[in-house]
């Protein structure tokens, strides 16, 4: 069971959190102008990485509040969590694994 | 005492002789000590047979002394406290303990299907497979006639009588196994300041310490574990769990460890009953260091009928003798590979049996231990193999032959050896599991002949014979070393301590023996086991690589190797070398399988944990719970929530009553509790802005204290909620949703302002349970309210449908809906949950003169049925838009919305896409079941193709006929055309799709 931190209210089991995929898929301005392939680019495709991966959470059963998480797909590893305000995410996460 | 124990030694073991326990296996009664294992128990009675093997029901006897016994696979306990596959070797001794063998009809003596044993050369890998694959439509035959003959036990068929319970931790280092290693590690990790866990899988401390004769600083080494028991025993921060498996290594440092607790003590208390007692403890562990000191499993050597009953684990041997007093066997020979066994040797002649010989495949023989053995006169026969042994039921002899090499050429002079025990020892291989689980990665040891832990990928590490380190003295310097690293990375200051001192005997290295020869190939010489649980051969495996299998997953699918209930642990490093020889690759590249949790087997009620019953999943009810259950009404559970399914008057079923409440509904009034509606509090600034954003309909168009229908769909165009807003204020909203949907929908609401629009000032309350709401629907539902007492006028031209107004009813403030899900002229009444209860009651004595009839879903159902309004789950599955809904008057053309664009999206424009329709049956009687497939074509073979499916289907008392809705392909442009129905047993019936709007298509009566 994943160690997820949340900006808010810190480290905690990942049963209160719900998961919100890829993180910084941005809703185009103005759909219409997209064609086809654009907008089922936007509502489709993801990235899925092997290896590092940035994504939604949300604290669901806490402070319900949304943010991102860089996490590793591989390991699992937890290298930091991030308001979404942020740019980058947080360094120095409290999930470090591995000597 | 002793008659009735003749293999029980008169002195020595950590059993209690002053303690007798009564037992009994398949019914035959025996007694042992306290302090026993059903397992040790049994062999001081002269019990060695407990079991058939799995496929060729070869009798098997007790080969080890812990988690990785493959044979003595018990059923202890009776009716609705048996439990099935418990290990003989695991099961703690309790005064009328009831056991039975998990296997073998008639008797385990006499095994019927002990026949397949002489065909044995047929039942090779793969057999299954191969045998019964013709004809393939016979399998499900065969299979059943299969899986009879196959099982470890019988799970009971009542409710589980025990209590669980999960336990939650955090810990600075968490500490699995007690042994030397385990017990020195946490000591020097508390000893630093640390807080720690040790959790020990065993009933004592001390691990291989108590089956040896080792002395550490000069004494029995069991003084040194007592005390280094009481010294953590008396630190405030370290939890001592004994009978504690830690089964799984999950991600970030999460542990599972099963914590036994109705054993000992406890299980002599539990015969005065404790109901409600916890009996195992499911702890969740999450630490900061983790040290993995497990110890390691003694091998098996391979060779020709090494299953019988008497061969066993030399180590095992030692366990039995030291620990538990009990001597296996009278006439021992000692088969080895590597020093260890030595000790087995001397600690039998030391309880008194005859060692006839130790055969040692090691051409130099061992180190100090097998001078000493030779100085008590035990003979030493090195560069021998046991390549044989006959008895069925009991080891009877061994045969022993020169050992030069891999082939038999160079094994011959072979002489006969009668015993009735043969202690084998193959090497050691430490316990990886959990190293595994998590990650870390194996080094396979070209010096040692196993795989040692690598690489770590979480917080851990690993000490003493899990680490590879062998001696007493090794595993306690290895344990401190990893006690003292961990507080170091914690960034404690390190204890000063240091490892006792140990008089562990100086051995010669281990030589790798996978497979003794035989004097005919692998195929045709007698089986020379792998894995003893799953009948898995030395034959099986080079089978499997004849056959074209090359990686070491595929082989262990094929061959079931690894796959009992011990998960290899006796016998997957064996069977990898055997495969590696084979594949003619070295063992480091043929590798493991995968490593997964659980360690050993747990109970399914320690998982569900306080999870079952009335605990299994929360239960919501409303304010007006208590009203509708006094009113006899049976519940429907909708999500968490009970809801009154209908309100049966004197014996009135289903039918019957929900017949009378729709009329009551459309000829007079009745009213519902629909307070599981989700209710949201949106208000803001911005709040016009983001609901035009969400919903599909122009929000900022709606005036003051008006309602309206909206739907929110996803991105992709698709239906996802819907329910009546109102606006209460320029900028405050009153949302419903779905009673399902609730949580979702603040949820996604959440999830737009928090990530995409987070400009938009707005703020969101969930106000479920806050409000209670009661729909009072029917043509006097006006008449009721007023005859109740409300505060402003109700007629149409002051307050018109789809709209709201605050007002004071029977003297209690509410927010009025003029909205209708029945289609007739209806008010929903939203009051403070505090005040609903009494709300209702004035509402059903108000309603006395008007005959009122209270309602549940299934009325509510039929009644939003017949005027074809859809229930978002139900007439919907993700999958359908507005358009296939029929609600284009919905969407705006004037904004954008969220799902908007995948409206346009190519497969959203197809025309054969399914609509929503009405359905009549062609016979006026039949009730379609929902979920029933459509058909256009009756005269076509099979397969038919489906057009549609569905939905909602009920009886309208109203009507007098069935009503349906469905979704049909390209519905709309059919309405007038005949389909079929395709019904179970029975011929399809004709069905007519006509508009989904059954009664008063216009909406008249609803807007008076």
């Amino acid at each position: 069971m994943l160690l997820i931190e949340c900006p808010w209210c810190g480290p905690l089991a990942e049963t209160e959190f719900s998961y919100g995929g890829e993180a910084g898929i941005t809703r185009p301005l103005d759909p219409d102008a997209l064609s086809d392939a654009e907008w089922a680019d936007y509502l489709f495709y993801r990235a899925n990485p092997r290896g590092a991966h940035r994504e939604l959470w949300n604290h669901a059963h806490g402070c319900r509040r949304w943010f991102g998480v860089e996490r590793d797909t591989v390991s699992y590893r937890i290298t930091g969590s991030f308001k979404l305000d942020l740019a980058e995410p947080r360094s120095g996460g409290n999930t470090e694994q591995g000597d | 005492m002793a008659a009735a124990q003749p293999n029980r030694l008169r002195e020595g073991g950590r059993i209690d002789r002053s303690r007798p326990l009564k037992f009994s296996l398949d019914g035959k009664a025996y007694t042992g000590f306290a302090g026993d294992t059903l397992a040790s128990a049994l062999i001081a009675n002269g019990v060695m047979l407990v079991g058939r093997s799995f496929k060729l029901r070869r009798p098997r006897g007790i080969v080890g002394s812990g988690a990785e016994e493959p044979n003595a696979i018990m059923q202890v306990g009776e009716g609705a406290e048996a439990q099935p596959n418990l290990l003989a070797t695991q099961v703690e001794l309790r005064d009328g303990l009831v056991a039975h063998t998990a296997r073998g009809w008639p008797s385990i003596r006499f095994d019927f299907g002990a026949i397949s044993d002489s065909f044995g050369r047929i039942l090779g890998a793969g057999f299954y497979y191969k045998t019964f694959m013709y004809p393939r439509s016979w399998w499900k035959f065969y299979e059943r006639a299969i899986r009879r003959t196959t099982g470890f036990g019988q799970a009971p068929q009542t409710p589980d009588p025990d209590t669980y319970e999960h336990m939650n931790a955090h810990c600075d280092v968490l500490v699995a196994g007690g042994g030397p290693a385990g017990l020195m590690a946490a000591l020097a990790a508390a000893s630093s300041g640390a807080r720690v866990i040790l959790a020990n899988d065993d009933s004592e401390f001390g691990g291989s310490l108590l089956s040896g004769a080792e002395q550490i600083d000069g004494a029995p080494a069991v003084d040194w574990v007592a005390s280094v028991v009481t010294e953590l025993r008396e630190l405030k921060d370290c939890i001592l769990l004994p009978r504690a498996t830690v089964l799984g290594y999950h991600d970030h440092d999460f542990l599972t460890v099963a914590e036994r607790c109705d054993l000992g003590e406890a299980a002599e208390r539990r015969d005065r009953a404790r109901p409600g007692e916890t009996a195992e403890r499911l702890w969740r562990i999450r630490a900061k260091r983790v040290i993995l000191a497990q110890g390691g499993f003694e091998r098996p050597l391979a060779f020709c009928n090494n299953d019988r009953p008497g061969v066993m684990l030399a180590s095992a041997v030692s366990t039995y003798v030291h620990r538990y007093a009990v001597l296996p066997g009278r006439r021992a020979v000692v088969f080895t590979n590597n020093d260890s066994a030595y000790r087995t040797a001397l600690d039998l002649a030391g309880a008194g049996a005859v060692v006839e010989a130790i055969v040692d495949s090691r051409p130099a023989g061992g180190g100090e231990l097998a001078d000493r053995a030779q100085s008590l006169g035990i003979p030493v026969l090195p560069g021998r193999v046991v390549c044989d042994v006959t008895g069925r039921n009991r080891v009877k002899s061994v045969r022993i032959a020169e050992w030069k090499g891999d082939s038999w050429e160079n094994t011959r002079s072979t002489v006969r050896i009668d015993c009735d025990l043969l202690a084998v020892s193959g090497g050691w291989s430490p316990a990886v599991h959990l190293h595994a689980q998590a990650g870390g990665e194996l080094d396979w040891d070209e010096t040692q002949f196993c795989f040692l832990p690598g690489q770590a990928r979480q917080s851990h590490d690993s000490a003493g014979a899990g680490n590879g380190r062998q001696s007493p003295g090794e595993c306690l310097a290895d344990g401190l070393r990893a006690g003292l690293e961990a507080a170091a990375k914690l960034g404690l200051e390190a204890a000063a301590i240091e490892a006792p001192a140990t008089n562990s005997p100086g051995e010669a290295p281990i030589e790798a023996l996978w497979r003794v020869p035989a004097e005919k190939d692998a195929d045709r010489c007698p089986k020379q086991f792998i894995d003893f649980q799953n009948d898995t051969t030395v034959a099986d495996i080079r089978l499997a690589v004849r056959e074209g299998y090359r990686d070491v997953e595929h082989v262990k699918r094929y061959t079931a190797l690894g796959f009992g209930t011990d998960q290899g642990k006796l016998g997957n490093i064996n069977g990898m070398a055997v495969l590696a020889d084979a594949l003619g690759k070295p063992v480091s590249e043929v590798g493991t399988t995968t490593f997964r949790p659980v360690y050993t087997p747990v109970r399914f009620g320690a998982v569900a944990g306080e999870s079952v019953g009335g605990l299994y999943d929360p239960v919501r009810k409303t304010v007006l719970h208590d009203w509708h259950e006094a009113a006899g009404a049976p519940m429907e559970v909708v999500g968490q929530w009970h809801r009154p399914w209908y309100f049966p008057r004197d014996g009135e079923d289903l039918h019957a009553a929900v017949a009378r409440e729709c009329l009551a509904v459309r000829n007079s009034v009745g009213a519902m509790d629909a307070s599981t509606l989700g209710k949201i509090d949106a208000r803001g600034p911005d709040v016009v802005e983001f609901l035009e954003r969400i919903y599909t309909h122009n929000v900022g168009r709606m005036k003051l204290g008006r309602c309206a229908y909206g739907i929110m769909l996803g991105e992709d165009g698709m239906v996802m909620d819907d329910g009546v807003m109102a606006r209460l204020g320029e900028n405050h909203f009153y949302l419903t949703t779905t009673t399902g949907g609730a949580a979702r929908v603040l949820d996604w609401l959440e999830l737009w302002l928090q990530t995409e629009w987070p400009e938009l000032n707005v703020y969101l309350t969930s106000l479920t349970e806050h409000y209670s709401t009661i729909a009072v629907a029917g043509p006097n539902s006006r008449a009721l309210l007023e005859a109740l007492g409300c505060d402003i006028p109700l007629d149409k031209e002051s307050f018109p449908f789809l709209t709201v107004r605050t007002a004071n009813l029977a003297g209690m403030p509410v927010q009025l809906f003029r909205v209708s899900f029945s289609g007739e002229l209806a008010f929903e009444i939203n009051i403070g949950s505090h005040f609903a209860p009494d709300m209702w009651r004035k509402v059903m004595e108000a309603g006395r003169e008007f005959d009122i009839a209270p309602y549940g879903t299934e009325t509510m159902h039929v009644l939003r049925a017949e005027k074809g309004f859809i229930i978002v789950g139900q007439d919907t599955d993700g999958s359908v838009t507005p358009v296939d809904l029929g609600m284009n008057w919905l969407l705006s053309k004037e904004k954008d919305f969220l799902g908007k664009r995948s409206l346009r999206r190519p497969d959203c424009l197809r025309e054969d896409r399914k609509q929503l329709v009405g359905l009549l049956s062609s016979d006026q009687r039949t009730v379609l079941p929902e979920g029933t497939q459509l058909i256009e074509d009756i005269a076509r073979t099979e397969p038919v193709p489906m057009c549609g499916h569905v939905t909602s289907s009920y009886d309208s008392a109203c009507l007098g006929h069935p009503v349906a809705l469905a979704l049909v392909a390209g519905g709309r442009a059919r309405k007038g055309e005949n389909l079929f129905a395709a019904l179970p047993g029975r011929e399809p019936l004709p069905v007519q799709v006509v508009s989904p709007a059954f009664y008063d298509p216009r909406g008249e009566r609803q807007n008076v």
